[in-house]
């Protein structure tokens, strides 16, 4: 008699039941659809349904329907890829910029599954498509910030050396120049500049003195920047949950993104492509409103906007001086907290050494006088102008934050007044994230053909099933009964294997498939050598159900030496494997898990179902 | 009803005494791997050199064979050629010479250059953009696959330390990295493309090697407990013990990444071909060389007793 426990048999039943009841959201199709998400400002609601599906109509374009989901976008199913195409550009064209226009897959697992954690596997890159971004560094803009910052640095020196000048101004053959007031020594001012800037080239000329920074020296910043970017990224892009994403960096100004089972490509787009910027400025006294209607600016003053409007229903205006005290640059950290002593949320912030004592110098003879935040965001736009793609950056400025400097600052302080939690915490994720060196704009994006995936999956599907065809094809024929027990073990095994990849939510890639093709093959073994033991035991004479009993038992030992140190090989490419091999490590991994268990205690219910029972066993097939 | 077998099993072939021989080839071959290494090199994939990489529009759809062909004529031998986005822009990637590419400048005007040479009749290719692929990212990746490589040596020297005896570590490491440099000197000799999926395939030999090797040994220990026989015979009757089941797991693996090599399409095949290699090489090193070595690394019955009461027994005399 075989013995095998009731409860290890409602165990059986029960990983079968899940790992149906998981995997089974991976044959429900994707419907292609767009996604509409509301920008800054805007708002999805009822209003814009009806607009988008009066465009759609109007350009015919036939969709299948559209809902606002719980999530609050605006989902658009259409029926094939070609019509998803065509309904993003015709709401793209209606909507304009106040919105994000998307392509997404959208799921049609029904509901009550979704509800249990049901969901199909993300496929990645090379498999769903996905998103591919080119990012490139505003060289233009980095070198401004950095002959400007250069000139801020010469024009404290020369205050501080109590040498006059007029202007101090960089030119466009890349040279920074200070002019002299009458009666200065340039030599000094030469000496000077020398002396604090090593190794930048300094030059008199009558009473002018010229700083050029070396090619090397920018070269290395514009590297800098990229890499801190790249840093940036990462950080944005783990905020974005994108399981397995790809970032290179590209030349020398370029970073290539790549986010694989992402088809919301606009809000990646906009976690990726906003460069947000904090500067400090001191407020400048004179009538704002003034400045705003007259154009009455102050020489020192810039005119400014503030979030919050004013009672005419525009924006307050505000004048804040020309020069930064600190920005982003200096911005060596920032979080979000709730402040007790405003009752707001703020963001703590952490400057630099060169920040901090730009400010403390800035606020200990500003006690009392206002002190303005602005936040600026780069927005990169494309237009069609006659059939051209036109790239343009839209800046947008606005002063967030207007605080009384309550007393000497430093390297730390913050910064208060922000609307909500969300916005704080946004705020200082932007900015923790966003103290870009140098900003960065999308020149190239674009959507991995569904096409090309979808050939990739019938590719991998198709090794995978012959891989288990001719595994189970041999078993069949070798082991006759007990081939047919190896079978329904190895396919509970495959079943495992995906419902745990898509309940875990790892991301399935072409080596990932190849990795469950080649679980199917390493995953024989513990039956087969169940089998073997079956086979050798029945030689030396014992009974069949002994002989059975002893074959699992004897063979359960080596089959779990042999598979965790094959386990080790692949914990190890899962922790140091990049991108699409991780993917091929968790099939391997799970793979030999759900191997042990299926071959050693599956395939023995079966088998104890089997033959358990007869009393006068005299043979079996094996 | 016969059970139907491929192996007799009874079979008794004396492994052993073919030890000095079948070491003897293990060594030749790894002589011969590290040779093709170190003076031939792999041939690097992008992913681990960095190299050019153009995008290019085709006025119409382009046959990728017919472009890779047109590139190997003009002096683009190797060069990468893949769909890429809609179905007119070609991917062709490229592993430059000097390997540290340089700037933008570069890259453009090798872009223009394949752009050209990839043009089909009456079909002109319109280079769409141009990169380099910093070799930073491909050194690190190198990088990371030795750590992977030390990760894996590591833990199997202390789990088998652990579950059998050092003697059995030793040998079992020894026999996979045997198996990986053959596969990898495979790699080397042969020129074929050595790119990220390749590395995984071969990592998962490892794993499947050892697998190998453990089941044997398994058998070893077991033997070693239960018979009274010298090492020799118990290393060749727990080989021939285990024959039938090595033979079959090998096959039907074999049969498995077969499927992978036949079906899965190009970027499958590098992966495929060094498990198709490394099953190959795993079986017959678990027979030929592991055990070889434990026998030379003189593994004897006591390797497998508890030691503390050898220590104590030793305490224990005058």
């Amino acid at each position: 008699m075989l013995e095998y426990s009731r409860w290890k048999y409602l165990v059986i039943l029960i990983a079968l039941a899940l790992s149906l009841l998981y995997s089974v959201p991976n044959v429900f199709p994707q419907d292609p659809a767009v996604q509409v998400t509301a920008n800054r400002g805007t708002k999805v609601d009822a209003a814009l349904q009806q607009r988008v599906e009066a465009a759609l109509k109007k350009a015919s374009v036939p969709f299948a329907s559209s809902e606002i989901g719980k999530d609050g976008n605006l989902l658009v199913r259409t029926a094939s890829d070609d019509d998803q195409t065509r309904a993003s550009q015709a709401i793209r064209d209606e909507l304009g910029s106040g919105f994000v226009v998307a392509l997404n897959q959208a799921s049609t697992v029904p509901a009550w599954l979704q509800a249990i954690g049901a969901k199909p596997m993300f496929l990645g890159l090379d498999l769903r498509g996905g998103v591919y971004f080119e990012m490139q560094v505003d060289k233009e803009a980095a070198l401004a910030k950095r002959f400007e910052a250069t000139a801020e640095d010469m024009r404290v020196l020369l205050r501080d050396n109590r040498i006059r000048y007029t202007a101090v101004e960089p030119r466009k053959d890349g040279t920074v120049v200070a002019t002299l007031g009458t009666g200065q020594d340039p030599a000094a001012a030469q000496r000077l500049f020398a002396r604090n800037m090593p190794t930048y080239q300094v030059d008199a000329a009558g009473n002018t003195v010229s700083v050029r920074i070396p090619q090397a020296e920018l070269d290395k910043m514009l590297t800098d920047a990229v890499q801190q970017n790249i840093g940036t990224l990462n950080n944005r892009i783990n905020e974005l949950g994108v399981a397995e994403p790809i970032i290179q960096r590209q030349g020398a100004d370029r970073v290539v993104i790549q986010l694989p089972g992402v088809q919301d490509t606009a809000q990646a787009k906009r976690i990726l492509g906003a460069t947000a910027t904090l500067e400090y400025r001191g407020v400048v006294e004179g009538n704002a409103y003034d400045a705003r209607d007259a154009g009455l600016v102050p020489p020192e003053g810039r005119l400014f906007y503030r979030k919050e409007l004013g009672a005419d229903g525009k924006p307050i205006p505000i004048l804040l001086n020309k020069r930064v005290i600190a920005s982003g640059e200096q911005l060596q950290s920032a979080s979000s907290l709730f402040d007790s002593q405003s009752g707001t949320p703020a963001v703590s912030v952490r400057l630099t050494s060169i920040g901090g004592q730009r400010m403390f110098d800035y606020s200990s003879q500003h006690v009392g006088k206002p002190m303005a935040v602005v936040y600026s965001e780069r927005i990169p736009e494309v237009k069609l102008v006659d059939g051209k793609e036109v790239r343009s950056t839209r800046v947008n400025e606005q002063v967030i934050s207007v605080a009384t400097i309550q007393s000497t600052l430093g390297r730390d302080f913050q910064t208060t007044g922000l609307e909500s939690m969300k916005e704080a915490s946004d705020l200082a994720l932007l900015l923790r994230a966003g103290a870009l060196a140098a900003p960065m704009d999308f020149v190239d994006e674009r959507t991995v053909g569904p096409s090309l995936g979808a050939e990739n999956v019938q590719r991998g599907l198709k090794a995978v099933a012959f891989s288990f065809i001719f595994a189970l094809g041999f078993f069949l024929i070798y082991y006759r009964m007990f081939g047919v027990i190896t079978c329904l073990a190895l396919m509970l095994n495959l079943l495992m294997v995906v419902a745990l990849m898509s309940l875990l939510g790892f991301t399935l890639t072409l080596p990932g498939l190849a990795g469950i093709a080649l679980t199917v093959g390493m995953s024989v073994d513990a039956n087969v050598l169940i089998n073997e033991r079956i086979r050798e035991e029945l030689r030396l004479g014992l009974p069949p159900q002994k002989a059975i009993a002893e074959g699992y038992e004897r063979a359960s030992g080596t089959i779990a030496d042999a598979n965790l140190t094959a386990m080790l090989a692949g914990v190890a490419l899962f922790a140091f494997g990049t991108g699409p091999l991780k993917g091929f490590a968790v099939a391997l991994i799970l793979g030999i898990v759900t191997s042990m268990y299926t071959a050693v205690s599956v395939s023995r219910g079966i088998a104890t179902l089997l033959y358990g029972r007869r009393k006068k066993l005299k043979s079996i097939a094996i | 009803m016969k059970p139907f077998n491929v192996f007799p099993y009874d079979s008794n072939i004396d492994f052993m005494r073919l030890r000095l021989v079948s070491l003897g080839v293990a060594f030749l071959l790894m002589v011969v791997a590290l040779g093709a290494i170190g003076f031939k090199g792999f041939n690097f994939a992008l992913d681990f050199t960095g190299g050019v990489g153009v995008e290019l529009r085709y006025a119409k759809s382009p046959d990728v064979d017919a472009v890779r062909t047109r590139l190997e004529a003009n002096g683009y031998p190797g060069a990468q050629v893949q769909a890429f986005g809609s179905g007119n822009d070609l991917l062709v990637r490229l592993q430059t010479e000097g390997k540290q590419a340089g700037g933008a400048d570069k890259a453009a005007s090798i872009g223009d250059a394949v752009a050209a040479a990839a043009s089909l009749d009456g079909n002109p290719a319109e280079k769409r953009s141009s990169a380099v692929i910093s070799a930073q990212v491909g050194r690190e990746l190198a990088e990371k696959g030795v750590y992977a490589l030390l990760f894996v040596v590591i833990g199997f020297l202390a789990y088998i330390s652990a579950r059998f005896e050092w003697k059995f570590a030793v040998a079992a490491i020894i026999t996979t990295l045997h198996d990986v440099l053959i596969c990898a000197g495979w790699f080397a000799l042969t020129g074929h493309e050595f790119d990220l999926t390749v590395l995984a395939g071969i990592l998962s030999v490892m794993g499947y090697s050892i697998n190998d090797t453990i089941v044997v040994f398994d058998r070893v220990r077991e033997n070693f407990k239960g018979l009274r026989a010298p090492p020799g015979e118990v290393l060749n009757k727990s080989i021939n013990q285990t024959l039938s089941r090595t033979v079959i797991t090998s096959f039907v693996a074999m049969l498995t990444v077969l499927a992978l090599y036949l079906y899965g399409g190009g970027s499958l095949r590098g992966m495929a071909e060094s498990q198709m290699l490394g099953i190959a090489v795993g079986t017959l090193s678990s027979i030929f060389v592991a055990c070889p070595l434990l026998m030379w690394l003189g593994v004897s019955k006591q390797d497998l007793m508890p030691k503390a009461k050898d220590v104590e027994a030793l305490a224990r005399r005058p």
